[in-house]
């Protein structure tokens, strides 16, 4: 496990309800030499105007940027993908956003975002699914692990909402079911 | 296993776009690839059909051609989607707008008219309806039939108040409609100084000189150079410091094209021409 996470060029993190603390501080830990690419799906309210961009900026030391149409995928980044749009990832290296509709009422959703990279990035990357209260993600999980990416799924004993967690487990999409202090331990290597 | 059993290859993609160019006349090679496939295979679980039998009906079904336009071409759209984009046309723009004899807007890729009745709300709020008219195109025929009837329902326009509540405008969206029913028909006094017709942004020139041109959530749709392309038909289809609105998560990435326009709002994408 320890391998496949050093030999990932790309990290996805997903979750909805309950999991942005805990992405936000795997963030926060990185140095900004990961030499990965970290991509991040979580449900956001269209209208709310968040201070999330700022709070990242602020605090991360790698490069962080909300992803706009078009966005050359560059390492040692963090991106996080806009609300209300799809976030695709086209194989020449680019982002692209898609406006149609919700998927598990989601926009955007985790799943879109999982399948495409699983058939862009194969083995090369390694996805963590985090609390949430629909199954948004599951699926999208389950594709990359099939397609030889590392996949991890938060314990839901640990989660605050344990459906999207319980939903990547029950189809199987789950490598590896780890503690929250599990997974920041493999980040850290 | 085989990731790939229900998600057609790139190859197949390309294949698939060759052929409707060839017997259809529809150019969808410079459309982003993630996005066309997802829509591809979208149409291709709807139908129950293998890539082999949809390369089939394509070639054949004249009739089925018309759905699979319809379903591959996203027609999702709001009113008054990213408020904050009509709050700084209502600052920025408006004020310029209206020191024109005439405002003519084109409303680009307009799908059920959303765009152009949020826009007629709009220029009804600044006083500035009497001289102005607003086009509404898109590609595809279904939707501008819709877009005329300006009929949306119930459900609909209750998510359309929150973003309208956001927009710094008097009153609700539901001034603007009559309601029966579970349908929300948009005031006649909206619908007067509007057109909707067909216009294909990559294959049709210059129709028409505009003051202001939205074309939001268009491009995501299309490679940098089709992008580039259709600013060069914006740009020949504005005044001189004519107004372009893209959407607020699309940027104008050609260096030809930055020194054509100058940015009025960087956050929601709003430039303006410079020279003529």
């Amino acid at each position: 496990m320890i391998q496949r996470w050093r030999n990932s060029d790309i990290l996805l993190l997903g979750g909805s309800a309950g999991s942005f603390k805990i992405i936000f501080q795997a963030v926060k830990g990185f140095s900004s030499e990961l030499n990965k690419t970290v991509i991040i799906i979580i449900h956001r309210k269209p209208n709310f105007f968040s201070e999330i961009e700022k709070l990242f900026t602020d605090n991360i030391r790698m490069k962080f940027r909300e992803i706009s149409d078009k966005d050359h995928i560059d390492t040692n980044t963090v991106y996080i993908a806009p609300p209300n749009y799809h976030t695709l990832i086209e194989k020449e290296g680019f982002f692209s956003l898609d406006v149609s509709d919700a998927v598990w009422y989601s926009k955007p959703s985790i799943d879109v975002t999982f399948e495409n990279a699983a058939e862009i990035y194969k083995d090369r990357c390694t996805a963590i699914l985090f609390s949430g209260a629909n199954q948004d993600g599951a699926e999208g999980l389950l594709k990359l692990r099939n397609s030889g990416a590392l996949t991890i799924v938060q314990n839901p004993d640990d989660a605050e909402m344990a459906v999207m967690p319980n939903s990547a487990i029950s189809i199987n999409a789950a490598e590896y079911i780890l503690r929250t202090t599990e997974i920041f331990e493999l980040l850290s290597i | 296993m085989d990731v790939s059993s229900d998600s057609i290859t790139p190859q197949q993609l390309d294949e698939l776009i060759d052929l409707i160019k060839k017997i259809h006349g529809f150019d969808f090679s410079d459309y982003t690839k993630a996005s066309l496939k997802r829509r591809v295979n979208r149409i291709m679980m709807l139908k129950k059909l293998e890539y082999y039998d949809l390369k089939h009906v394509l070639v054949n079904d004249h009739q089925f051609f018309q759905e699979f336009l319809e379903e591959i071409t996203v027609n999702v759209t709001e009113m008054f989607r990213d408020p904050n984009f009509f709050k700084a046309l209502n600052s920025q723009v408006i004020p310029y707008l209206s020191t024109y004899p005439h405002i003519k807007i084109w409303c680009a890729g307009c799908s059920s008219g959303e765009e152009v009745y949020s826009l007629a709300i709009l220029m009804m709020a600044a006083g500035l309806t009497p001289k102005s008219f607003i086009y509404g195109t898109d590609i595809n025929t279904v939707v501008l039939k819709e877009a005329r009837k300006g009929i949306y329902s119930l459900r609909k326009i209750k998510s359309y108040a929150e973003n309208y509540s956001f927009t710094g405008l008097d009153g609700s969206i539901i001034d603007h409609f009559t309601m029966l029913y579970e349908a929300a028909t948009i005031h006649n006094e909206l619908k007067h100084n509007t057109l909707f017709s067909v216009h294909n942004l990559i294959s049709d020139d210059v129709f028409n000189e505009f003051q202001l041109i939205s074309c939001r959530n268009v491009f995501i749709y299309f490679e940098t150079g089709l992008q580039e392309r259709i600013l060069e038909l914006f740009y020949n289809s504005l005044c001189p410091h004519g107004f372009l609105c893209l959407g607020s998560k699309e940027t104008i990435r050609s260096d030809v094209f930055k020194k054509k326009f100058k940015v009025i709002n960087q956050k929601e994408n709003i430039y303006q021409k410079i020279g003529s």
